[in-house]
């Protein structure tokens, strides 16, 4: 008997416990792990996932695949409005530049703005969202109210006001994005901070005397988080097209190639109506990529985190 | 930009009838609550319509008479002229008593009145906004429905993975290639505008000219909306299909066809209705594009026409009216759901 328990006593003791932080880290790469398997299972989700590195890469290394040079109008010599040739594999533009060179710089714009948008976006609807779902009465409703004016109004509208008035640039279509979307997140964010508050555990946390901050930041915070990753990788992709919708309306900054500007060159040059197809179809069909892309990845996501909805 | 997922509206139904502090059920009292709603929404716009143009960084005369020589004293002229010079204050009140009587200003680059210019283009958006509308939600809940009659098929496949891409593409773009091959290639459609300039058409041959103008825009407007409606019904309907009652249908002896339409899908429209109307902002945001790609003679491009100025009186009237049209479109959306949703009656 005594060998049993000291035997017990050195196994607790010998390896020193733990501690709170290496464990939740334990679990989370465990998670993550575990995560990653399931994700692997959706053919599509991968698929989409290895297109986007592929982009971001090509983006990350625009500078190195193609000088920046070769997107001056005053230092290339190509015809204007040329066929696809080996020279140039997607034709030129009206303004003598490669097709490819543009479709490879506007990359970054696109996904740099989608991003940056998506996350003032994300971080605005969380914000707004756990605020609406965790406070009650009177402060509630008028966050909710808040939420609904911007739900209503027409956000592409919004948009082109608010980067019409602000300084044109490629921050301003940042901003005016990030602040017409964020309410559909908030939505999203609001109704999953109340099925998490009407827990036990959070009952459990205020009778200890809990802060609003301790349960939003531990309890909360934490269980909403799966959510807004798929809703994320979504809005990534919308925020794209918004940008090239804002650009293509002239909206954006003048000096900088994206694929938006360029359908603008398309169809303020007349390219469109003249059949010149390398130029029309190129962008589009890499806004549409990208964007299908960001959508497959999304769904994959929120099929892991909502079991009911697998075998869609 | 926010895209709604079935399983979202679903947990949003589920939360508001659980959170929301029951309020008695009467109808006037639903009525007054709404519309108590959706006027705070209608000043806040009012107010936002102001304060976007005054307050945030950048001089409308400066952006006016951008690329142009200008003196100081030609700048203060204008700037007396657009009643800029007064304090904000005064101008707001100006603003409000000028809203309450129907001027939105005078618009700086047709030199004609905002209120004008936007009743001469509101029918165009109409008219284009609602064939496109109807269409689309027939096509999407035609789809959606037949897409569930075989799940996995290769019906459901297909659409779905056509609804996904089409979801994907930017609605300008699709324009500008429907421009490209039907448009400018084979010559099928009128490019641009509502009519055929020059052409003094009446009756029917008028009708069919605004449908050939019409067949273009409609077209780009559908086929990037329609997905929406049909993938958001064939999620709720694939949560419907799985309910006890469906079961007991079909142990009755039901056809499976039935079963669908008559059971599963009047339960399953419910979200779907609720997205149609929550998307009539985003439809008007379409209308903007597609307007501007097809310069068809609407509220959107007189929008872009606004912006290219910046002519921002022009900008400021279509941005509070685009807004009041869709607070009053979402209103009744709210209304409507009451009728068709007894559970919103009764609860």
């Amino acid at each position: 008997m005594t060998t049993v328990e000291s035997d017990t006593v050195t196994q607790l003791s010998a390896p020193r416990p733990p501690s709170l932080r290496t464990t939740t880290r334990a679990r989370r790469s465990e998670r993550f792990v575990d995560g990653w398997h399931s994700f692997r299972q959706s053919k599509s989700g991968v698929a989409g996932l290895a297109f986007l590195l592929l982009v971001v890469l090509g983006a990350c290394f625009a500078p190195w695949l193609a000088h920046e040079s070769l997107l001056d109008v005053t230092l290339v010599d190509n015809d204007l409005n040329e066929p696809p040739s080996w020279e140039n594999p997607l034709g030129t533009d009206p303004l003598g530049r490669s097709v490819l060179v543009m479709l490879l710089w506007g990359s970054r714009i696109s996904l740099l703005v989608g991003v940056a948008a998506t996350i003032m976006c994300m971080f605005l609807g969380t914000l707004i969202g756990i605020l609406a779902g965790h406070f009650t009465g009177w402060r509630s409703a008028i966050v909710m109210r808040f939420i609904d004016f911007f739900l209503v109004l027409p956000s592409l509208v919004l948009a082109i006001v608010l980067s019409t008035v602000l300084q044109r640039g490629m921050w301003t279509i940042i901003i005016a994005l990030g602040v017409t979307s964020w309410a559909g997140t908030a939505r999203l964010v609001r109704a999953q901070t109340l099925t998490i508050e009407a827990r036990s555990y959070i009952e459990r946390s205020i009778a200890l005397g809990a802060s609003h901050r301790h349960i939003i930041s531990r309890h909360v915070l934490p269980g909403v988080m799966p959510f807004i990753m798929a809703s994320t990788t979504l809005t990534v992709g919308s925020a794209i097209i918004a940008e090239s919708t804002l650009s293509f309306l002239g909206l954006g900054d003048p000096s900088q190639v994206s694929w938006g500007s360029m359908l603008k060159l398309s169809l303020d040059s007349g390219a469109a109506t003249a059949g010149y197809w390398w130029f029309v179809l190129p962008p589009g069909l890499a806004i549409v990529a990208v964007v299908l892309a960001f959508t497959l990845v999304g769904r994959t996501i929120e099929t892991m985190i909502n079991p009911t909805l697998r075998a869609r | 930009m926010s895209s709604i997922k079935p399983s979202e509206s679903a947990a949003e139904t589920v939360v508001k009838e659980d959170s929301e502090v029951r309020p008695s059920n009467s109808f006037w009292s639903y009525l007054g609550r709404k519309t108590g709603g959706a006027s705070i929404s209608l000043i806040m716009v009012v107010l936002l319509g102001f304060f976007a143009f005054r307050v945030l960084p950048g001089d409308p005369v400066t952006s006016l008479t951008k690329g142009k020589q200008v003196t100081a004293t030609q700048l203060a002229n204008l700037r007396e002229i657009y009643g800029l010079d007064e304090p904000l204050w005064t101008q707001f009140g100006l603003y409000l008593s000028n809203l309450v009587t129907g001027n939105l200003g005078t618009s700086y680059t047709f030199r004609a009145p905002v209120a004008t210019l936007i009743a001469e283009h509101l029918y165009p958006t109409l008219l284009l906004t609602s064939v496109a509308a109807a269409l689309s939600i027939s096509l999407g809940l035609w789809v959606g429905q037949r897409s569930i009659a075989k799940r996995g098929g290769w019906f459901d496949r297909a659409s779905t993975a056509v609804a996904l891409t089409l979801w994907s593409v930017p609605t300008f773009w699709l324009g500008l290639l429907l421009l490209m091959l039907l448009g400018g290639g084979l010559q099928l459609f009128p490019v641009g505008g509502m009519v055929t300039a020059g052409a003094n058409y009446t009756g029917l041959a008028y009708v069919w000219d605004v449908t050939r103008h019409l067949a273009l825009p409609v077209t780009t407007m559908v086929a990037v909306t329609y997905a929406q409606y049909m993938l958001v019904l064939r999620a709720s309907l694939i949560d419907e299909m799985s309910a006890d009652y469906l079961v007991t249908a079909r142990a009755k002896g039901l056809r499976d066809d039935l079963v669908r339409r008559r059971h599963a899908v009047p339960n399953a429209l419910l979200p779907t209705v609720t997205l149609v109307f929550m998307h009539i902002g985003g439809l008007i945001g379409g209308a903007v594009t597609v307007e501007t790609v097809f310069s068809w003679p609407g509220l959107g491009y007189l929008t872009f026409q606004a912006l290219t100025g910046p002519d921002l009186p022009l900008l400021q009237g279509t941005f509070v009216v685009f807004s009041v049209i869709v607070i009053i479109m979402n209103l009744a959306a709210d209304l409507i759901y009451r009728a068709l949703d007894p559970r919103v009656r009764l609860s």
